[in-house]
């Protein structure tokens, strides 16, 4: 009977709980004696609080007690930021769990009620009276920069959060000398992450124990007790942190949150379990952001496309605090990866966070590299359109060549493995690209406007080498863990210290122990998310889960095996050299029908009658593995789509994913993985994006005013793969969580240009609506050609106070 | 002001004093301990909280608990029966059709009576039904996929339920 699992699509063992209704998410747990918080949000975009009176709140049916950032004051210290990239002049500004004088956005907590329930919370804050004097206020991260701006912090002149620059070779000789020189202004909306599960969160404290626990819909359930401790003062070892079932993150649930903070507050204070859970409306302001980026960029190149240098000036809004993570995601998980796939000399990155009066940017999928795949990816068309070549071959000519251990790129980072070449070849066979490009010419000539876009993508991820993470200001390690525990009968606990919420790791990690030691997988269980039953980790987020936590769990699994390997030798009264290891059976060479499987090992090192002299009973080992390298998942993209020229209405027609993650463990779930990235990723394309006013107002506050992508508006995605394995951890395996948004955001931006090129459009702002478009249309109307990128270009300075 | 109501709730009944302001989801999840649905938005856009009542799909949040009176109403806890999944939840779970399971209760319980309303539908049919319904981790890819499987099983009699 083999056993072994890995590589194949088995069915996700989470999957029965979740469609039976069975699951606990946060806000489904119920404790005795439970009250409800709900608080109180500022309305202005940036005020200043003359007094808040909360007496008839208090006074209220039912409500236990009102908090303002006076009582939480000098209790709960200011929220930190984790991540402060070194050289660049952090401004770490004061964070306060509930703002105390100012507010600084919409949405910034300025009181909290608690009642037995939650509909009278809610009533109650309609009684609290704030008054407040109103400031004014900037949005956008360019503008906040320029001279006259409103000021957000008095210790942040300029709202500069900080100034990063990072650069190798000379770009200022690469952009001298180049043949073909084109340029762009790109604007990346703020994004809503909106995981299906708003944020939520129960504290109870035992004031006889000093002991705080929380329920937290988070991704890292071991930084939220880190920080949290350090918030609360209440020692790290008092503090238990449960991530129950945690209905998606995509980065929104890797910040520690004041609310939570302010949630347990309350429940140190009253002595009473306490849950807080926001409406979606509230997510919308009180729940970070992505992207936010207003960047100026420009690419080098000879006169046949060959590409010399890359450059950029990204003004990258932070919102009005520095969220857990913030600094390092604009800084170097996006300007480190300039080079993508391709082999460019001169790459320069110079990088402003800037405070705004918004809600706090955070990670949000893809994190820092969809917008560097997106300018490379943009100007590589655009030097197509330049030297007059095909999109296609300019990106071939400028691809690095296959290599399986290592490649050095001009700014600095080592890729693991690659076939960039390769994976282009498979998309463009796919798609039958020349027939695509033949079928576009003839529907041109019947009116018809069909656009193809065609990405080549390389991204960092499996984060990281913990030594990397300390030179880079990362405030922890990157490594991660896992135990394994076999008991007497042969079945195991896996425990690991990521945190999965809908990734399906319990079943590819049980895969992994199938693997590893020819254990049936419906005898291994795996356990997260609790920070008393788990082994420290750092959690799950940047495509890391699989490829560092997966790689603890099959070093575990190792480290078993040799001592199941001296056990079984004792038992078998043979030398360990004899004894060969197949399919969960030990046994000496030659004589696999007399071996000891893998339980009865496991039985005699649980019941130890019979051990060899100096080894200890059990059969547990845990590993805690720093990876040598990130990893380097890479693929190629292709849209098609269609656009209406009477009203701009766009149609995703195809989108073809083809990526190498190296070995799938499970492929069904890599594939799942695919599709909702390249939908999140059409999502940013076509239809998301925030909408503030003048007074920081968000305009798009609720799932009625913030378009996500429906069922009806995206095709089937084909997917498609490669394998390179990577040769810088146990597994092979690189990160899938994220590829697909990286890649298809641009893919599709590209396919909609490359299909109004013929009238005239050259550039439009995201999100692609159909008024958008059909403007772009009109404006453009009797000025058909090619070749605008000059036209529309800008010399990158501050001059271009840009509104989004 | 507290209200009476009578109703049955997945094959059960219940006779209740709800608040006359009480959204159906908050009985359904507070008093009944149904949490299987879910709240995933207040503006009745997201559908992570779709119940059938009298057969017909329902956003909970949208509805009050007061108007479910002499109604019955079915959660996602009573799909399966004796044990068997309903078809649905077969093909969810053979399609990986769900990925965070937050929308899950939604996305089936609109999926069963789109298939008893259409036991044969076009993927374009299963996509233009699930209007009312957002998921943001699976691209809809498995979800309509799963669809389509389901109603292949209860056509030819191959699912359970």
């Amino acid at each position: 009977m083999t056993t072994r699992l890995f590589g194949s699509g088995i069915r996700r063992r989470e999957d029965p709980r979740l469609i039976t209704g069975q699951a606990s998410y946060t806000d489904d747990i119920k404790l005795a004696g439970l009250v409800h918080a709900a608080i109180l949000r500022s309305p202005h975009g940036h005020a200043r609080i003359n007094s808040i009176d909360t007496s008839a709140a208090a006074a209220a049916p039912g409500v236990i007690a009102v908090y303002t950032g006076a009582d939480t004051e000098g209790v709960l210290n200011p929220m930190p930021c984790a991540w402060v990239i070194p050289d660049s002049d952090v401004k770490a500004v004061a964070y306060p769990p509930i703002a105390r004088d100012v507010v600084r956005y919409v949405g910034d907590a300025v009181a909290v009620v608690v009642a037995e329930d939650r509909y009278q919370a809610e009533d109650a804050l309609e009684l609290i009276t704030v008054d407040y004097e109103p400031l004014p206020t900037v949005i956008n991260p360019e503008a906040a920069m320029q001279e006259g701006a409103p000021q957000l912090h008095e210790d942040a002149p300029s709202n500069q959060a900080f100034h990063w620059v990072a650069a190798g070779g000379d770009t200022d000789d690469a952009f001298a000398n180049a043949d073909v020189v084109v340029r762009d202004t790109i604007i990346q909306q703020k994004l809503i992450p909106n995981p299906m599960e708003p944020r939520s969160a129960i504290a109870t404290y035992v004031p006889a124990m000093g002991e705080l626990t929380i329920w937290n819909t988070t991704q890292n359930p071991h930084i939220a007790r880190f920080v949290t401790c350090l918030v609360t003062g209440i020692p790290e070892h008092k503090i238990r942190v449960i991530a129950p079932e945690v209905g998606g993150g995509f980065g929104a649930k890797i910040a520690v949150y004041a609310w939570d903070m302010v949630t347990a507050f309350c429940a140190m204070k009253l002595g009473r379990p306490v849950k807080w859970t926001e409406t979606r409306s509230e997510n919308f302001v009180s729940t970070t952001h992505g992207r936010d980026h207003v960047e100026y960029v420009e690419m080098a190149a000879n006169s046949d496309g060959r590409v010399t240098g890359v450059r950029s000036v990204v003004y990258a809004g932070m919102g009005a605090y520095l969220s857990t993570a913030a600094p390092g995601i604009p800084t170097i998980l996006h300007g480190l990866m300039y080079s993508g796939p391709y082999d460019i000399a001169n790459i320069k990155a110079d990088i402003y966070g800037v405070f705004t009066n918004s809600t706090p940017v955070e990670a949000y999928r893809g994190a820092g590299r969809p917008e560097a795949t997106f300018l490379l990816e943009r100007l590589m068309d655009l030097v197509a359109a330049e030297v007059g070549k095909d999109p296609v071959e300019v990106r071939r000519m400028n691809l690095i060549p296959k290599f399986e251990n290592g490649h050095d790129v001009a700014i600095g980072l080592t890729y693991d493995s690659g076939d960039y070449e390769g994976v282009l070849n498979v998309a463009l066979e796919h798609v039958n690209y020349d027939q695509l490009r033949h079928d576009q010419a003839h529907g041109r000539e019947h009116g018809r406007l069909t656009g193809i876009g065609v990405s080549c993508y390389c991204e960092i991820c499996g984060l990281g080498p913990s030594q990397v993470a300390g030179a880079v200001g990362f405030g922890g390690g990157l490594w991660e863990s896992a135990t394994v525990r076999f008991y007497a009968t042969g079945k195991v606990n896996v425990f690991i210290g990521t945190s999965p919420h809908g990734q399906g790791e319990e079943t590819t990690f049980a895969q992994i122990m199938s693997e590893e030691l020819g254990v049936p997988v419906d005898d291994v269980e795996v356990i997260h998310g609790d920070t008393d039953t788990t082994p420290m980790g750092w959690g799950t987020y940047g495509s890391r889960t699989t490829v560092v936590g997966g790689g603890a769990l099959a070093l575990s699994a190792r480290k078993i095996k040799d001592k199941a390997i001296t056990l079984a030798a004792h038992l078998l009264e043979a030398a360990e050299a004899d004894i060969e290891y197949e399919d969960g059976n030990f046994f000496v060479r030659g004589a696999p029908d007399n071996g000891k499987t893998i339980q009865e090992i496991a039985l005699m090192a649980n019941v130890a009658w019979n051990m060899p002299e100096g080894m200890e009973p059990g059969l547990e080992a845990t590993t805690f593995y720093d990876p040598p390298n990130f990893s380097y998942p890479f693929g190629a993209h292709v849209a098609v789509v269609n656009v209406d020229p009477d009203n701009g209405h766009i149609v995703l027609e195809r989108y073809v994913a083809v990526d190498d993650c190296g070995p799938q463990i499970n492929p069904m779930i890599v594939e799942g993985q695919v599709h909702g990235g390249v939908v999140q990723g059409a999502g940013q394309a076509l239809w998301e994006g925030a909408v503030y006013d003048d007074n920081g107002q968000l305009l798009t506050g609720s799932m009625l005013d913030y378009a996500l992508p429906r069922a009806h508006l995206v095709p089937d995605i084909e997917t498609l793969s490669t394998v390179t394995p990577s040769p810088h951890n146990p597994l092979g395996v690189k990160g899938i969580g994220e590829t697909g948004t990286i890649a298809s955001t641009v893919t599709i931006y590209n396919a909609v240009i490359d299909a109004l090129r013929p009238l005239g459009v050259t550039r439009l702002e995201m999100p692609l609506t159909p008024e958008r478009v059909w403007r772009a249309i009109q404006e453009a109307g009797g000025h058909h050609g090619h070749g605008h990128s000059h036209s529309h270009g800008h010399d990158h300075g501050h001059d271009h106070g840009h509104g989004h | 002001m507290k209200v009476p109501i009578k109703l049955t709730v997945n094959g059960k009944s219940h006779e209740s004093e709800v608040p006359a302001r009480q959204l159906l989801v908050h009985y359904l999840r507070d008093d009944l301990g149904l949490t299987g649905t879910k709240i995933g938005c207040d503006t009745s856009q997201c559908g992570a909280c779709v119940v059938r009542i009298n057969g017909s799909t329902v956003k909970s949040c949208t509805c009050l608990a007061v108007q479910a009176d002499g109604a019955d109403v079915v959660t996602i806890e009573g799909l399966a029966q004796d044990g068997n999944l309903h078809p649905v939840q077969e093909a969810f779970w053979d399609n990986h059709g769900l990925q965070c399971g937050y929308c899950t209760a939604g996305m089936i319980m609109t999926i069963t009576e789109l298939l008893e309303r259409n036991p044969n539908p076009s993927a374009d049919e299963v996509r233009a039904g699930l209007e009312g319904n957002i998921c943001r981790c699976t691209g809809y890819h498995n979800i309509v996929k799963a669809a389509l499987a389901a109603a292949e099983a209860i056509s030819t009699g191959a699912g359970g339920g």
